[in-house]
């Protein structure tokens, strides 16, 4: 910068930036008013005393509650109860801890002190002695004359993280059947049934309008049937079928209207369950991923970036709902598998 | 009962034993029988004449004199039933104030007698739900754990785990079911209105309906784990942990380092 003037007429002056800025110090020393005033010590002591009073309070309030007013069997008694115990406990310690923060900035000393950092390092000497003790030691193991011991050391240390790895590796990824993440429990004449219990479900029974939400049938007396839900659980739509367009490939997957899509979200999986029959359209309640139900469950809002998979259905003999196969995609969100 | 056994050849005593037989024939029957399932009287001629009159005058502009609906108006209202128009009528959702994205619940401006015979008129025009009869929504005939379980299958998503509502798309919305009596729950599933879609009798059996009903009732006796913050998941209960308890938290660091003066 020139030495010229600012446009408001104001000399610049020039300054040499310094090497390095000076350690400027600790601020001067200002007496505090309960230092100087005998008074004012006075007060603050008396806060104190009242703070630490007030925890006292709290902790006999809270005893007092304890006694005074049990839980009782209703929620509004549970819960006036431990409001109750909450506040006392609460007083404790939050007046106990104002009275010690008080206490010590304004009646215990306040000068300012600095504790230079020491050096890290060794002196020279110590340093040398170390490093011939190292020296020392090695050359007395003979580990260049000895091959035999070093092999079986250099052996035992390496075989010793397995007895933590092994055991490790062995229960987190026991299962390594990739392929259950491909198929669910829909096959060709399985009926769908009402979730959660377990009731077949008439094609006739689903209006237009109807969202059913839907379990394979016998899901319920599987022994985890819930590994199997989280697959295979699907939401039934019916749908007026002049509003249904239905991609060539995929016509004979619905019935009169009646459709059936995976619930899970093909962006990271949340149910995907909030239908709006009016607009036919699917939200997923996580990041508000928008399916078209009537178009193919595409997207047409949200992070998700396939449709919903579908679930081919069709009758059978009695009128009941029936799958055609299982769904001819991986349910759920991406996973590496199906890439090939 | 000695005095019973000597008397037992009484010749009044057959009468007495045929008597006692029928009176108890008949407290059991009474006991067992089901009552009728439409509590309300059959509408006469004057209500469905009253009901068509208050159509006319309140609902017609939308509807079309005869409930035909408008295209990109409003639906039509042959057959949607007694059930639909108590629904939307007896929670001020009918008659609409102004198009938009969601009829909201407002005061109601009919009495129950003009919505009974409005409700009838509409129900004549095709076959359709009927507005329930008490025991059919009698929360104390519903189990509220099996409620539950129903509610968070197939309510929860949209009307959130306590039945607090929540957000949909475009400016639609699941309404709060705090306020929501028995009846307006039960013809809201009947009858799906707006977004909501249908849970007919199949796929909700009335049993489960009551079950449901029960479950939302147990919910008005408030949450046993102090404030709700509006029971509406980890947004509010976050907005209130980062804004004030770390906004405390800031407030205390900034005491404990400031000087004393």
């Amino acid at each position: 910068m020139s030495d010229e003037s600012t446009e408001v007429g104001l000399p610049v002056e020039q300054h040499a930036l310094p090497q390095r800025f000076e350690n400027p110090g600790l601020p001067e020393h200002h007496p505090r008013l309960t230092d100087v005033d005998d008074g004012a010590a006075k007060r603050s002591e008396r806060i104190v005393v009242v703070l630490f009073m007030l925890s006292a309070l709290g902790t006999i309030g809270a005893i007092v509650a304890y006694f005074t007013v049990p839980p009782g069997a209703t929620i509004a008694s549970i819960r006036l109860s431990t409001m109750l115990i909450g506040f006392g406990l609460a007083a404790t310690f939050i007046f106990a801890g104002a009275a010690s923060v008080h206490w010590s900035k304004s009646l215990m000393n306040d000068h300012e002190k600095i504790e230079y950092r020491h050096p890290m390092v060794s002196d020279t000497e110590t340093r040398e002695q170390a490093s011939e003790m190292l020296a020392d030691g090695m050359s007395d193991t003979g580990l260049s004359r000895r091959g035999a011991i070093k092999g079986a050391m250099i052996t035992a240390v390496a075989l010793a993280p397995l007895g933590f790895a092994v055991p490790l590796i062995g229960s987190v990824g026991g299962d390594w059947d990739i392929s259950k993440f491909r198929h669910t429990m829909w096959k060709k004449g399985l009926r769908l049934t009402h979730d959660p219990t377990g009731r077949p479900i008439k094609a006739s029974d689903v209006t237009i309008g109807s969202a059913v939400h839907v379990i394979p049938e016998g899901l319920n007396k599987l022994e985890h049937p819930l590994d199997e839900k989280s697959k295979a659980m699907v939401l039934v739509i019916r749908l007026d079928p002049r509003d249904l367009h239905e991609a060539p490939d995929r016509e004979g997957w619905s019935y009169e209207g009646i459709v059936a899509y995976s619930k899970v979200c093909t962006h990271v999986g949340c149910p995907v369950a909030l239908y709006e029959q009016r607009t036919h359209h699917l939200l997923c309640p996580c990041h508000q991923s928008t399916f078209d139900i009537s178009n193919g469950a595409k997207v047409i809002f949200g992070p998700a970036d396939r449709p919903l998979p579908q679930l081919p259905i069709t009758v059978d003999t009695e009128g009941y709902l029936v799958a055609q196969s299982d769904f001819h995609e991986p349910v759920g969100p991406s996973f590496w598998e199906r890439l090939k | 009962m000695k005095a019973i056994a000597a008397r037992r050849h009484h010749r009044f005593a057959p009468v007495v034993l045929l008597a006692l037989a029928l009176l108890t024939t008949g407290v059991l029957y009474a006991a067992f029988t089901p009552g009728p399932a439409q509590a309300a009287s059959a509408p006469t001629q004057d209500d469905l004449t009253a009901g068509n009159n208050l159509f006319r005058a309140n609902c017609a502009t939308c509807h079309g004199m005869n409930a035909q609906g408008r295209p990109g108006v409003a639906p039509s209202l042959i057959g949607v039933g007694a059930a639909a128009v108590d629904f939307q009528v007896s929670t001020g959702r009918m008659p609409l104030m102004n198009q938009g994205a969601q009829a909201p619940a407002k005061p109601v401006i009919f009495t129950e007698e003009q919505i009974r015979q409005m409700a009838a008129w509409v129900a004549s025009l095709g076959p359709g739900p009927a507005v329930p009869a008490p025991e059919e929504v009698d929360p104390a005939k519903g189990d509220a754990a099996q409620g539950m379980e129903l509610f968070r299958t197939n309510c929860a998503m949209c009307h959130g785990a306590v039945g607090q509502g929540g957000a949909l798309t475009n400016g639609k919305y699941a309404p709060n079911l705090g306020k929501a009596s028995p009846t307006t729950i039960y013809e809201a599933m009947v009858t799906g209105p707006q977004s909501m879609p249908v849970f007919n009798n199949a796929t909700i059996t009335p049993q489960e309906k009551r079950d449901i009903i029960a479950y939302l009732q147990a919910q008005k006796a408030g949450s046993p784990g102090g404030v709700t913050l509006g029971s509406i998941g980890p947004v509010s209960e976050g907005l209130w942990a980062w804004l004030l308890g770390i906004g405390a938290l800031i407030g205390a660091a900034v005491w404990i380092g400031a000087k004393s003066s």
